[in-house]
């Protein structure tokens, strides 16, 4: 059993994070990675990009937005409550250099997977600029952690209720309007990086984006997670989670994220109805 | 099986109905009882220069063990036959036995071989229900410590004949579960799971440690294991990356790779979503492509999860369908369908993604090619659309790159395959053997458990002898 030793919830019900006891995997944990969590016997694996992860403690931080049952029953889980199998880090790590001003965006939960990459984009010697958003303000996590990561952060609101009011590509063409960037990073929902990765397309600004396609295994043995990059067809375990954000066919991604959608509406709602 | 025991002699085994087991995933044949275990064994003429055992990858003493059950000494039997072999329950279910042990029965000249596979199965399966669960004698402990990455059929040979040498043993397993493909790939209705852990069991009883979710390569390096003290490393990953088509239309929603759809029902279990969380598409009219045994297993399950209709799309010709001629057989009597010397020439799709249909084309038989059989040649015109709405790719298997690059000492072949000196195992990094499909791309589980063999004895001499 992988057990949780700190549990917090970023908002209410929705927004949990997690710090796994997973020695192993800490060790070797780099920005980037993932890891497969699987809650109980007939728990689905599920792929996680990691927010943290700690070699001197031994533990890995995940934080994740309740989206189904099996992200529900994740938050049904307390602290000494454990987690029985847990597999990693799978994925490559970011590449990180020095290469001047970068911009990191991220969108939701992935401001969780953006951190450590923000922060090694920092530590590397890089300007950063970072820009993250919400739906709303209670949804925002990680806003401290991630103006400590970078030198200059942007905060947006796609209902106004706190920061800038609208999506983060508002942000992301006056950023890129100010001045030179190098390098883009980002990381969201599907839209959210369509969005972003046209944008600087536009602007010729090379940008990674990391992917969470439906899985199995995490070590290229399904090939569930196929995305095609560049006209090809790669698997996300291993060959990601990160490509370059201007070949990936995003349209294709986000129907292959719905394969499944009925079967989990009912799987959820089931475990909804047994909850109450 | 279906012959009649009138017209060959031979006992045959208890079946399932094909009508009913078609929608279930309890296991076809029920098993002999010990009447015609020893019926059957008493047809054994006990050759003084048996071709079974010269057909038997890892030279179990048939007739020695037949003998056993002659005499109604089923709990002698069992365990010379695992003196040679620590897996029977499983290869008496999947060995190819006719090309293998009973391919090379004197009794095949007056009608049919001896049924070894089924008196194999009957010796295990009657040692787990009525057993002494005594183990087999184990050599005094040298100290020595050896890592086994992977619990397939290879890995768990290696596993068990190292211990019973006396020899300290690890296991590193990638999934939760350990059993490689005899768990994420063999269905329940070939090889019930619990047969499996049983087998995993007995080598953890024997002293045998198994971690699982141990991503050799990721978790940890093969350096890194030797810093930690490990003296031998084995590796018996499997070929583990599943190949596709290339062909229009294969990332829609509806095509799997044969990997992922097995992997789904078998390992997650998904045949009893929502019970279980995983799911895993139920096609209506489902196509499998290929005609191999994970063809097969992939047609069967999709028949068991209630498919109208189940084909499967082939380029050549019946004879050349490299499937074991049992599971042939089970899947006509069950209802798939054999659309021969046809193959994809790309996928139909709607607006949301999801797969619709696929394009075939007729061909017809040419020359025999490298492999040696006759070559399919593409008939001109001949294109025909086919409705489906899942299609499993069973079409074989790759090198899956992901320990293999991050240990770049080791040798590769072209095709990305792990070198190993195939009398040996060993490969081009000191202390390292591998064996299995990650070294001669996919075969059959008893071939895995021969290369195991012919390590497991190469890494002991290591160990006694050195380099």
């Amino acid at each position: 059993m992988f057990k949780i030793v700190r549990r917090q919830e970023m908002a209410k019900g929705t927004v949990i994070l997690n710090e796994i006891e997973a020695p192993l995997i800490a060790r070797k944990a780099k920005p980037g990675q993932f890891v497969i969590l699987k809650a109980n016997e007939e728990g689905e694996r599920i792929p996680l990009t990691m927010a943290e992860s700690d070699s001197q403690k031994g533990t890995i931080t995940v934080i994740y937005m309740v989206v189904g049952k099996s992200t529900a029953l994740f938050r049904d889980l307390k602290v000494g409550d454990g987690y029985q199998d847990v597999i990693g880090p799978l994925g490559r790590p970011t590449h990180v250099e020095k290469v001047g001003h970068v911009l990191c965006v991220g969108g939701g939960t992935g401001v969780a997977v953006l951190h450590p990459i923000t922060r090694a984009m920092k530590e590397a010697g890089n300007h950063v600029t970072c820009i993250i958003g919400a739906r709303n303000k209670e949804l925002l996590i990680l806003e401290e952690q991630m103006k400590a990561a970078s030198h200059d952060l942007r905060v947006c609101t796609d209902d106004g209720s706190y920061g800038h009011h609208g999506f983060v590509t508002d942000v992301v063409k006056q950023v890129l309007a100010q001045g030179p960037v190098q390098q883009a990073v980002a990381i969201g929902p599907v839209p959210m990086m369509k969005a972003v990765t046209t944008i600087t397309k536009a602007a010729n600004v090379p940008t990674l984006v990391s992917l969470n396609p439906i899985m199995i295994d995490g070590t290229g043995m399904c090939g569930g997670c196929r995305v095609t990059v560049g006209g090809k067809t790669k698997f996300a375990c291993v060959d990601g989670p990160e490509f370059d954000g201007h070949q990936v066919n995003f349209d294709e991604l986000n129907l292959r994220l719905k394969a499944y959608c009925a079967e989990e509406k009912n799987c959820y709602e089931g475990y909804c109805r047994l909850g109450q | 099986m279906s012959e009649k025991k009138e017209k060959t002699g031979r006992v045959p085994m208890p079946e399932q109905d094909p009508q009913v087991r078609r929608r279930n995933f309890q296991e076809v044949p029920t098993g002999y009882t010990p009447a015609m275990a020893q019926e059957e064994a008493a047809r054994c003429v006990q050759c003084k220069k048996p071709g079974c055992v010269e057909g038997c990858p890892v030279s179990v003493d048939i007739p020695g063990f037949i003998n056993l059950v002659n005499k109604g000494d089923f709990t002698a039997a069992i365990r010379h036959i695992w003196s040679m072999n620590a897996l029977p329950a499983v290869c008496g279910r999947v060995c190819p036995q006719e090309i293998q042990c009973e391919g090379k029965c004197i009794l095949n000249k007056k009608g049919a071989a001896v049924a070894i596979g089924n008196l194999e199965r009957f010796c295990a399966d009657y040692e787990r229900e009525h057993g002494t669960g005594a183990l087999p004698p184990k050599a005094a402990s040298t100290g020595k410590r050896i890592a086994v990455v992977g619990s397939g059929p290879s890995g768990l040979t290696v596993a068990g004949d190292l211990i019973q040498k006396g020899h300290s043993v690890t296991i590193m397993e990638a999934f939760h579960k350990p059993g490689g493909v005899l768990v994420y790939g063999i269905p329940e209705f070939r090889l019930p799971k619990a047969i499996v852990a049983q087998e995993v069991n007995f080598l953890e009883r024997l002293g045998v440690k198994v971690e699982c979710n141990a991503v050799v390569g990721r978790t940890v390096s093969l350096d890194e294991l030797f810093e930690q003290g490990y003296d031998a490393i084995y590796l018996g990953v499997g070929a583990g990356l599943p190949s596709f088509m290339n062909i229009p239309g294969e990332n829609l929603i509806g095509i799997l790779s044969a990997n992922e759809y097995l992997t789904r029902a078998n390992l997650m279990k998904a045949y009893k979503f929502p019970e279980v969380d995983t799911p895993i598409p139920l096609g209506k009219n489902v196509v499998v492509l290929g005609a191999g045994n994970v063809a097969m297993d992939s047609a069967r399950t999709a028949m068991r999860l209630g498919a109208d209709s189940v084909r499967i799309v082939y380029r050549r010709s019946r004879d050349e369908m490299p499937a074991r001629a049992a599971e042939i057989h089970h899947a006509g009597e069950e209802g798939i369908e054999f659309m021969l010397l046809t193959a994809p020439t790309r996928y139909l799709g709607d607006q949301s993604g999801r797969l619709t249909g696929m394009e075939c084309l007729k061909m017809e038989l040419g020359e025999p090619d490298a492999s040696g059989r006759r070559r399919p040649i593409p008939i001109k015109g001949s294109e025909f659309e086919i409705q489906c709405d899942l299609v499993v790719v069973a079409v074989g298997s790759g090198a899956n790159p992901l320990l293999t690059q991050s240990t770049p000492d080791l040798k590769l072949n072209k095709w990305g395959y792990i070198q190993a000196d195939l009398e040996t195992g060993k490969t081009s990094k000191r202390g390292v053997w591998a064996g299995g499909d990650i070294v001669t791309g996919a075969a059959t589980v008893i071939l895995a458990m021969g290369a195991g063999r012919a390590a497991a004895n190469s890494i002991h001499k290591y160990l006694t002898w050195g380099w």
